[in-house]
């Protein structure tokens, strides 16, 4: 059997890291566009 | 108080479950076929090509653990991953082995052409459907046939940089197609007890380790010309070509011990260790001579 708090605990580690990836994410379409336009940073 | 069955999966597990390590090398041939183009794309662009490759091979990673939970808790050296170690559920890896599938081919359509994004996708329907599925459990030549699913990061990394196939690319699939069988043979030699309990057809269990060792000795020499062929047809310049030459005649030399061994246990197999040892340095270091002859001047 697993405590509450054990499940919390990996919930907010999962929520935080796709967290994280989607914040990446976005940061990598605003790039790709940039190349794709032809805008030089 | 809830049930273990409940607990979500931890974040190493999801990680584990696509294979860091046999990422790193599919990132790394992927990385040099990128960067041996005559003309490199934008950064923000090669960078996701190659986060592609690595997330369709971190999708096969996961899609080969959802498929042969059975088979990895009867071998020692799989026993303690995720899945048959009970420590995440099977649909979870199955959701997320095609979630990251998709995801990496929509993205490498999007952000560079759709004839890589084709390649990376049939790349990751061959090692799942036709590698894993259907002929690693059938045939001994499972690995001869599967090896190809390996072989298409440089390929796929040329193609994503510049939109076409060429023949160099074709070459390099063709050299990592020849590596494998010699690389995992030698390591399927002193795993083999794993593979006969797991009931996988591999060749040491079938034809015997004799048969093996003359095998992996006899694809060592097609290997070798498939390596060095890039520099006679003027596809690379000598860097390359020196650096083929010598770390392929090394290969050769290594697989002539594995080829007069007797031993039949593992304790007595050090060539069989020392040449899968050296395989996986010598693809680093052909694709790394690759890239160091496409950029450094003369």
């Amino acid at each position: 059997m697993i405590s509450d708090e054990e499940i919390r605990r990996r919930q907010r580690d999962r929520a935080r890291i796709m967290g994280w990836l989607l914040g990446a994410f976005v940061i990598l379409l605003f790039f790709i566009t940039l190349a794709k336009t032809g805008i030089n940073w | 108080m809830t049930d273990t069955a409940a607990l979500p999966a931890d974040w190493r597990d999801i990680l584990a479950l696509t294979k860091p390590r046999v990422m790193s090398l599919v990132v790394f041939t992927g990385l040099c076929g990128l960067l041996a183009v005559p003309q490199l794309p934008a950064f923000a662009l090669g960078f996701t090509a190659i986060l592609c490759i690595a997330l369709g091979a971190g999708a096969c990673g996961a899609l080969n653990q959802w498929y042969e939970v059975d088979v990895d808790a009867k071998m020692r050296r799989t026993a303690k991953r995720p899945l048959p170690a009970g420590r995440m559920d099977r649909q979870s890896a199955l959701h997320f082995g095609v979630g990251l599938g998709v995801f990496s081919v929509v993205l490498m359509g999007l952000a560079t052409n759709w004839l890589a994004a084709g390649l990376l996708a049939v790349s990751i329907l061959f090692y799942v459907i036709i590698y894993t599925m259907w002929l690693k459990p059938r045939t001994v030549q499972n690995i001869v046939i599967g090896g190809a699913a390996g072989a298409f990061p440089p390929l796929i990394g040329w193609v994503a940089a510049t939109g076409h196939i060429t023949l160099l690319p074709v070459l390099l699939f063709a050299l990592i197609f020849l590596w494998t069988p010699p690389h995992f043979w030698a390591l399927s030699l002193f795993v083999r007890s794993d593979y006969a309990a797991a009931g996988i057809p591999m060749l040491p269990v079938v034809a015997g380790v004799r048969n093996t060792r003359r095998q992996i000795f006899i694809y060592s020499l097609p290997m070798a010309a498939a390596a060095v062929l890039p520099w006679p047809l003027g596809l690379t310049g000598p860097i390359y070509g020196v650096a083929a030459s010598a770390l392929s005649a090394a290969f050769v030399l290594l697989a002539v011990p594995v080829l007069t061994n007797r031993a039949t246990e593992p304790s007595g197999m050090a060539p069989e260790k020392r040449l899968f040892g050296f395989s996986v340095l010598y693809l680093f270091a052909l694709f790394g001579a690759l890239v160091a002859d496409r950029w450094i001047v003369w």
